[in-house]
């Protein structure tokens, strides 16, 4: 016990003797200090050099002369240009195959004969499916999957997407999702299983993996659309950069976690390697793997916006479209939309996932196809229907078939005014605040930042370092840091950690109290856990117009909205963490006579804290994320270069190079915390 | 049997002869002309507008949403095929970046002249909240009116992102002598400046914005502040000292390079369309004030203006 106190005590001693000499060198140097005070940007050549390599590298490297019909004339093009096209041109053509199963067109059908096939032949056209046998077809499917709940949600939810007049884009996002989806699931799956064979893939994905879960999504849109073109192909592969790493790193940590007897007995009963991994290994880490499953759902959908950028259609870009016509009603609608399709998707493959083969062979013919027959009579039934709706709404939009796009039910006139009061009468009330946080905190916070001589920041983030995690911890960091030193954007990098550093403290804050509260109740946890889930899929640009109305073009409003995102793992971790306290413990505490603080406070925060850890560790990587996102509110740090970059001449270089200072950044707190957790861990007993 | 090779042959021929007459008359080619549609209505309506035309001439398009300003880098690529929306001073930068690389053509502009400007909501001149408006110099004794809560007493000129015109209009009103009194915010969006306008409207707050014209703005009523007039090199980078307003604009269109080769009489016609502020009013105004779906909105202004675009075939 004793040993303990001590050795606590020499880290707060240690972290005094730091701070101190963070606090004189913060005043003792300042901009005349030349080197001291600001590191000369060393690597200020470095996006214009990667901007002229990949231009070169897909324009200029390896011509090729390739035939251009169209134009008839040979043209020079870039072999990697050639083949990055020939890629994106395949995943266009499985989106739009979906797509017109779902919607018709005339794509699919174009692909495999020519335009003026097309052209001559009105005939060649497929036909969209009527909305009605997708929405039947997603109750008979939830019903075989799992039962009367889950047919109920994607039944249900299919046909408000068409009630609400919002059914073309939504397939339209659907048939992005539905090729993103699988294609990351089983990218990830396969770099996760090699990556538990082969030690050297490990170590390569590792850093890659880091950087692509932390880099933000606009520095890599230019990129993208420099190497596969604009269009849905595009926004797909944006995507799939984004959803693929959780799927590795889980399939490796549920791989990792399967006990050696049972890979053993699998060896024993005489498996090959592939029966090894596919009987044995695979379905032992389902667990895992599922909630890989969840998280490239959840990314996919979460993407949906942002990939609309680059050309992805869609609930996304009509979202777009919405906000910028401060149609804030609407573009709630669509994100209900888009919720509603990740929640029944989810649940879906979920339920798809944990069903058990049925052995029973020897049923009759119509128990073995029900489904199918029921599919089969809904599809009959919804023709029919379309064509009675054809005679019915003649000359109108028939709406058993396609519910016309806006032309349904809708809420937003309720919404709409709900926003518009809550300005009208809120705004004058919120001034006072919104000054007082302008001038009284957040100037103050930010000047102070900008104040702190670089040497003194070395100093204060390598002396944390260096009690957390010891003299490599303390190089590590320094390493993610002095990389951003050498930038021009230093100033900039700063004015981020500001606003990042103040929304992390108040969401931790908010999700400790909050996520503490709801654990204590069953009905509470559920209902918090729901909550988080939708604020995670409902595209974060929906609270950035209310926001701006009522605190203006101000910091204020992006740090409300980064917070509002920020505060969802915070919460989600607190929950599971202290739910997931052993029993036993609480029993042992109760038993001791410990009151409902002292129990909280002893057993239940020091034991979950790890996992909370985790939780926040995640607050600082999506106040990263809505901390950039908030350039288009308007800030002045790495983010509005970012979003810059867009259009700019060096666009590809600079996108990269920010989005890596801001990626450092990122890496350099989750070294420091998952560090502190794991030493906690084991300290616990806990691993 | 017989009837069968009679046929046969009937098709050769026929193949044949669109195959010749295919060459003799240069064609369009039948792949589609692909369309960007951006975040705002107007453009998106003349999207579909010209989409319109095309499919008028036989042509196929397709559309595909886009960022605004990465959509230069795809037009030069190939990957998008036209641009019908060029803003002088807001895309102005993007547009000349991509035809420097190569790739991309300016395919002339409409009639519209564009206005791109600070300026206050109507109401601040009918409610005299700065006396002497829409005269720059009455800035110098009202910018309190226009103070926020992050401006330190100063008055709050809301500029579009940096991306448009970078330090113009901070080095405008250091020009201008305004630089004590005046601070510039860049929001990060024009999302951003709408929402203000329209909370700045709910309280009839003073505020002053960059905007433009034609807009759907221009509805709600949208006094440009007139600041001494633009002449040729009174810009600091061209060797002025900066203090003058913005010149009247352009409205481009641009295409790739290879549009006029594959598609020579679509890209005749797009070449001679031009719009004027009037039409692209109309355009928006059918979305944004008469609340159509911006695929309605373009047919029914085909519909109605055929006098506007049957020139434009010829």
């Amino acid at each position: 016990m004793d040993n303990i106190k001590k050795f606590k005590d020499s880290k707060l001693a240690l972290f005094l003797i730091v701070l101190t000499i963070f606090f004189i060198l913060n005043f003792s140097i300042d901009e005349s200090n030349g080197v001291l005070w600001r590191l000369p940007a060393l690597f200020a050549n470095l996006p214009g050099a990667i901007n002229s390599f990949v231009e070169s590298l897909i324009n200029d490297w390896f011509l090729i002369e390739i035939y251009d019909p169209d134009i008839e004339e040979y043209e020079k093009t870039g072999l990697v240009k050639e083949i990055t096209r020939t890629f994106s041109g395949l995943i266009l053509f499985f989106i739009e195959l979906i797509r017109e199963i779902l919607l018709g067109g005339v794509n699919t059908i174009a692909s495999f004969t020519d335009w003026d096939f097309i052209n001559e032949n009105e005939w060649a056209k497929w036909p969209a499916l009527p909305w009605t046998i997708v929405a039947g077809g997603a109750f008979i499917l939830g019903y075989a999957l799992k039962g009367l709940g889950l047919s109920l949600l994607a039944g249900l939810s299919a046909m408000y997407i068409a009630i609400f007049g919002q059914w073309y884009p939504a397939m339209e996002t659907l048939s992005f999702v539905l090729i993103a989806a699988p294609f990351s699931f089983i990218l990830g799956l396969l770099l996760g299983i090699l990556a538990y064979k082969k030690r050297t893939v490990e170590k390569i994905l590792a850093p890659l993996l880091n950087i692509a879960q932390t880099m933000p999504h606009f520095s890599y849109l230019i990129p993208v659309v420099a190497f596969f073109g604009i269009g849905d192909q595009a926004g797909a592969l944006a995507t799939i950069i984004f959803a693929t790493p959780p799927m590795i790193r889980l399939t490796i940590l549920g791989l990792k976690k399967v006990p050696p007897e049972v890979l053993e007995s699998g060896l024993m009963s005489g498996c090959t390697k592939f029966q090894s991994l596919f009987k044995v290994l695979i379905p032992t880490a389902r667990h895992d793997i599922l909630i890989g499953m969840n998280q490239v759902i959840m990314q996919c959908l979460g993407m949906a916006v942002i990939a609309s950028f680059i050309g992805a259609k869609g609930l996304g870009f009509n979202l777009l479209l919405a906000l910028n016509g401060l149609k804030i009603g609407q573009a709630l609608e669509l994100g209900i939309c888009i919720v509603l399709i990740a929640v029944t998707l989810d649940k879906l493959s979920l339920a798809w996932a944990n069903k058990q083969t049925d052995y029973f062979s020897d049923l009759p013919f119509f128990e073995r196809n029900k489904y199918s027959v029921l599919f089969f009579i809904a599809f009959v039934v919804s023709i029919i229907l379309a064509y009675v709706g054809s005679i019915i709404f003649e000359g109108g939009i028939n709406y058993f078939y396609i519910v016309e796009h806006n032309k349904g039910l809708t809420t937003q006139h309720f919404w709409q005014s709900g926003i518009d009061w809550i300005v009208e009468n809120w705004y004058a009330g919120l001034q006072g605040f919104n000054s007082f946080l302008i001038t009284g905190i957040l100037v103050p916070m930010k000047n102070a930042y900008l104040g702190m001589p670089v040497i003194a920041t070395f100093m204060l983030v390598m002396g944390v370092g260096y009690i957390v995690g010891g003299i490599k911890s303390s190089l590590i960091v320094c390493g993610f840091l002095i990389c951003i030193a050498f930038t021009e954007w230093w100033d900039r990098a700063l004015i981020t950690a500001y606003m990042t550093t103040f929304a992390v403290l108040v969401s931790a804050a908010i999700g400790l109290i909050v996520g503490s509260l709801c654990a204590q109740n069953n009905l509470a946890t559920k209902i918090i856990l729901l909550v988080c889930d939708t604020f995670q899929t409902l595209p974060s640009f929906i609270y950035l117009i209310p926001v701006i109305m009522l605190f203006g073009v101000t910091d204020t409003s992006v740090l409300i909205a980064v917070i509002v995102y920020a505060t969802i793992p915070a919460t989600r971790y607190t929950v599971e963490g202290l739910r997931n306290v052993p029993v036993s413990m609480i029993e042992s505490s109760k038993m001791s006579g410990a009151n409902k603080w002292q129990q909280l406070t002893q057993i239940e925060f020091p034991l979950s804290m790890p996992h909370i850890l985790l939780g926040i560790n995640q607050t600082v990587i999506f106040s990263l994320f809505m901390v950039i996102i908030g350039a288009m509110i308007g800030t002045e740090d790495l983010g509005q270069l970012i979003l810059k970059s867009l259009s700019d001449k060096n666009g590809i270089g600079n996108g990269l190079i920010l989005g890596l200072c801001v990626s450092f950044i990122g890496l350099a707190v989750d070294h420091l915390i998952q560090v502190w957790s794991n030493k906690r861990k084991k300290d616990l007993g806990v691993i | 049997m017989k009837n069968l090779k009679i046929k046969a042959i009937v098709a050769i021929l026929t193949t044949a002869m669109v195959f010749v007459s295919g060459q003799a008359l240069a064609k369009d080619s039948r792949k589609p002309i692909v369309i960007p549609t951006h975040n705002w209505s107007s453009q998106v309506v003349m999207a579909y507008v010209i989409g319109g035309i095309f499919e008028k001439l036989g042509n196929r398009v397709k559309y595909v949403p886009a960022d605004s300003q990465a959509v230069y880098e795809a037009i030069r690529n190939g990957d998008v095929t036209i641009s019908h929306e060029v803003w002088q001073s807001t895309f102005g930068k993007s547009f000349y970046n991509a035809m420097a690389k190569g790739g991309l053509i300016d395919a002339g502009n409409h009639s519209a002249l564009t206005i791109e400007e600070l300026g206050v909501p109507s109401y601040v001149i009918e409610k005299n909240l700065c006396p002497g408006l829409p005269d720059w110099k009455a800035l110098a004794d009202c910018h309190k009116v226009f103070a926020t809560a992050d401006s330190g007493g100063k008055g709050r000129i809301l500029e579009g992102p940096q991306s448009w015109h970078g330090d113009l209009m901070p080095k405008r009103i250091k020009a201008l002598g305004l630089e004590d009194k005046y601070v510039v915010k860049f929001a990060g969006s024009a999302d951003a400046i709408w929402a203000e306008l329209a909370s700045a409207k709910k309280e009839g707050r003073g505020i002053i914005a960059f905007n433009w014209s034609p807009n759907f703005t221009d509805a709600d009523g949208f006094e440009f502040i007139q600041f001494p007039p633009y002449f040729d090199g009174c810009r600091i980078e061209d060797g002025g000292d900066g203090s003058c307003g913005s010149p009247v604009g352009w409205l481009k269109k641009a295409a790739n390079y290879k549009f006029p080769k594959t598609h020579p009489r679509a890209y005749t016609v797009f070449s001679k369309i031009s719009f004027s502020t009037q039409d692209i009013g109309q355009m928006a105004s059918l979305v944004d004030v008469f609340k159509l779906s911006h695929e309605d909105a373009a047919k029914s202004w085909l519909n109605t203006h055929e006098d506007v675009w049957k020139p434009f075939l010829e």
